[in-house]
């Protein structure tokens, strides 16, 4: 590995096809060995984005650095990308050698000097006995390893994944994703990576950057994504089962819906202001049950409507005040319909969001 | 313990019989169409074995009494066509100095128009396509007199070489939108790879998609030989008597008027022309249906 691992740099990136603006003033810095997700629903402009950077689209306005090279109308080949594709995208009718191979000999590099890159990578991802083999005689996980080598022998700094783990089955998927952290660790390239899996986002990233039609919505740490959202969209995105949200009155430290006054005086404030329209926002871990419940700051009994075993925790839905509210409990939670329920608000992790602007206070 | 009891459990299908009726009726309606499309040619065959005294006594149906195999012989090598007495071999080797060319050049520029159409789009591409496909369209007998003054300008009337061209322009709709459509089924992903890796408009064609691509090729090589071996029109008026293509020179034979009509002859000249095609058929018959059902297949 280079000792130099430069930082990917986008610099108000535009891209319109026709009069469809996919990507506006797009602004983005990715830090030297940092693993970066780029998240969104389909749509929203994340594989377009990346595809700008690996230059497989021409952009209509921005620039585009890699290391400190700008790199804005230069050949993907030139940019110091090695990329790994949903589909694999392995070429069939060579074997897996072949494809490894393929691009250092499009780059005329000597025949040992391939020869070793190859049996190195190879080694890493423990592919080295299908070296002979076609893509077809492989299986999935297999396949996607060697799409993932095929980026490796490139020994370049900035690795981009498109979904690369869309197409395996459940089981599979997370163990390639441990891998592929393990594999971060180890060779500490800066990597940008593409999905639409929560989970794949939260465990792999340093960072997070959730899009929406073409803009980031908010970048930054998976706990930072997770427990302070910025807006309403990142909030309602993030997690499984989404946060309960309640519409309501906010005055000084109170929030007021329906019968209850919720006392946010724990909340971290980012901007106080006076008498607004507000969103609470509350994760489903976050109301408490059980004797615990007794000892928070609010407590109200529901009744619960659903409940939904899942094994390691409980979802049970009850209604709040007109609301259909979500509560995570402990998967051993003896808990059944009909039953009322005493829970409390853990208000200190709660968010609260400015209803017209859609923002975090 | 007895596993006897289980055969005696019924497993599978239940076994059909032989000649049950719909199986008789499915083939005898199959073996009574192929009779009927098969007889013309065996007509032919039995006929172009007969000498003409046989040929005079009727009984078309009936095998040869005594087999010849002259008026192949004749039709080859000295059948006269109008002052040339040296049969269908000349239209023969005409046929396969405009086949080979034609084939080659069609082929290889309708792939890559095909390829540049689906892969490298450009401002326009789409309504170039639209126009390319467009042509395929268009009587060729609109385009005749054109054609004509067109060749007569460059100084190509009348030779092998301006026909192998006519060939190639006319074969380029339909061929560059059956490559279209197939490099366009091919995963986009597929060629973004071949470009992270470094290889240009030539590097992919040549190394990714061609060497994926074959029952494709094939696909096209049988169109194009079954179209320019039969044909007849552009032969006829864009080339002159001594480069005359197989298909003329045949016709020349059957359709004198001088002298008696020599079926037996007729008939051998008619089934050595047909040979190529056939061949093709025979041989790549398989790919052929392979290559029609990937292209249409998406996926």
């Amino acid at each position: 590995m280079s000792l130099k691992t430069p930082s990917v740099k986008v610099c108000d990136l535009d891209l319109h096809f026709g009069d469809i603006k996919v990507l506006q003033k797009l602004n983005l810095e990715i830090n030297q060995g940092e693993f970066l997700v780029l998240l969104g629903s389909s749509g929203c402009g994340k594989s377009t984005l990346l595809n700008c950077i690996a230059g497989l689209l021409d952009i209509s306005a921005g620039q585009i650095f890699i290391g400190d090279k700008n790199v804005t109308w230069s050949e993907p080949s030139e940019r110091g990308i090695g990329m790994v594709f949903q589909s694999y995208a392995l070429y069939p009718q060579m074997t897996v050698e072949g494809n490894l191979s393929f691009g250092l000999k499009n780059a005329k590099m000597p025949k040992d000097e391939i020869q070793s890159r190859v049996q190195r990578a190879a080694k890493i991802l423990q592919i080295e006995a299908l070296l002979k083999r076609k893509p077809g005689a492989l299986s999935g996980g297999q396949r996607q390893r060697v799409a993932i080598g095929r980026a490796l022998v490139r020994d370049v700094d900035v690795f981009l994944f498109d979904e690369p783990l869309s197409n395996l089955d459940a089981k599979l998927r997370v163990d390639l994703r441990v891998e592929l952290k393990l594999l971060h660790q180890r060779l500490k390239n800066t990597m940008i990576y593409v999905t639409h899996d929560q989970i794949e986002a939260m465990t792999l990233a340093d960072r997070i950057a959730i899009m929406k039609d073409g803009k980031i919505m908010q970048l930054g740490t998976p706990d930072e994504i997770y427990n302070r959202p910025q807006n309403l969209y990142v909030a309602d995105f993030i997690g499984s089962p989404s946060m309960n949200f309640f519409k309501g009155q906010l005055k000084d430290t109170k929030f007021t819906f329906g019968r209850l006054v919720l006392p946010m005086g724990s909340y971290n404030f980012k901007n106080k202001s006076k008498h607004s329209e507000a969103v609470i926002g509350i994760r489903p871990e976050h109301i408490i049950t059980g004797e615990l419940a007794k000892k928070a700051t609010v407590t109200t009994n529901v009744k619960v409507k659903l409940v939904e075993p899942m094994g390691s925790d409980t979802l049970v839905y009850a209604d709040l005040l007109d609301h259909q509210i979500r509560i995570r409990m402990e998967g051993n939670a003896v808990v059944k319909s009909g039953d009322i329920l005493e829970i409390g608000i853990d208000l200190a992790r709660a968010s609260l969001f400015d209803s017209k602007t859609e923002q975090r206070i | 313990m007895h596993n006897s009891n289980h055969s005696e459990v019924p497993r599978g299908p239940k076994p059909k019989k032989a000649f049950s009726r719909s199986n008789i009726i499915i083939y005898g309606t199959l073996i009574v169409i192929s009779i009927y499309y098969l007889l013309p040619l065996w007509v032919m065959i039995m006929t172009s074995l007969k000498g003409m005294p046989e040929i005079r006594m009727g009984n078309i149906f009936s095998p040869p009494l005594e087999i010849t195999f002259e008026p192949w012989v004749k039709a080859w090598s000295y059948a006269c066509t109008g002052i040339n007495c040296d049969g269908l071999s000349r239209g023969f080797w005409n046929s396969v100095k405009i086949l080979i060319p034609s084939l080659i050049l069609s082929i290889s520029v309708a792939s890559v128009n095909g390829y540049a159409l689906a892969n490298w789009k450009f401002k326009g591409s789409e309504v170039f396509f639209t126009i390319l496909i467009f042509g395929a369209f268009i009587p060729y007998q609109i385009m005749i007199y054109p054609i004509v003054i067109l060749l007569r300008e460059i100084g190509l009337m009348g030779s092998t070489a301006g026909l192998v061209l006519v060939h190639t322009i006319f074969g380029m709709p339909i061929l560059t939108l059956l490559f279209r459509n197939h490099f366009a089924a091919i995963p986009d992903e597929l060629f973004k790879a071949a470009r992270v890796d470094g290889a240009g408009f030539w590097g992919i064609y040549f190394k990714v998609l061609l060497p994926m691509s074959i029952p494709i090729f094939v696909v096209a090589m049988i169109l194009q030989v079954t179209g320019i071996w039969n044909d007849f029109l552009f032969g006829v008026i864009y080339t002159k008597p001594a480069t005359y293509p197989m298909t003329v020179q045949l016709n020349n034979i059957v359709n004198s008027v001088q002298g008696v009509k020599e079926y037996n002859v007729n008939m051998a000249a008619t089934l050595l022309t047909g040979l190529v095609p056939l061949a093709i058929y025979f041989v790549s018959g398989k790919l052929f249906v392979r290559g029609i059902a990937a292209g249409a297949v998406k996926g």
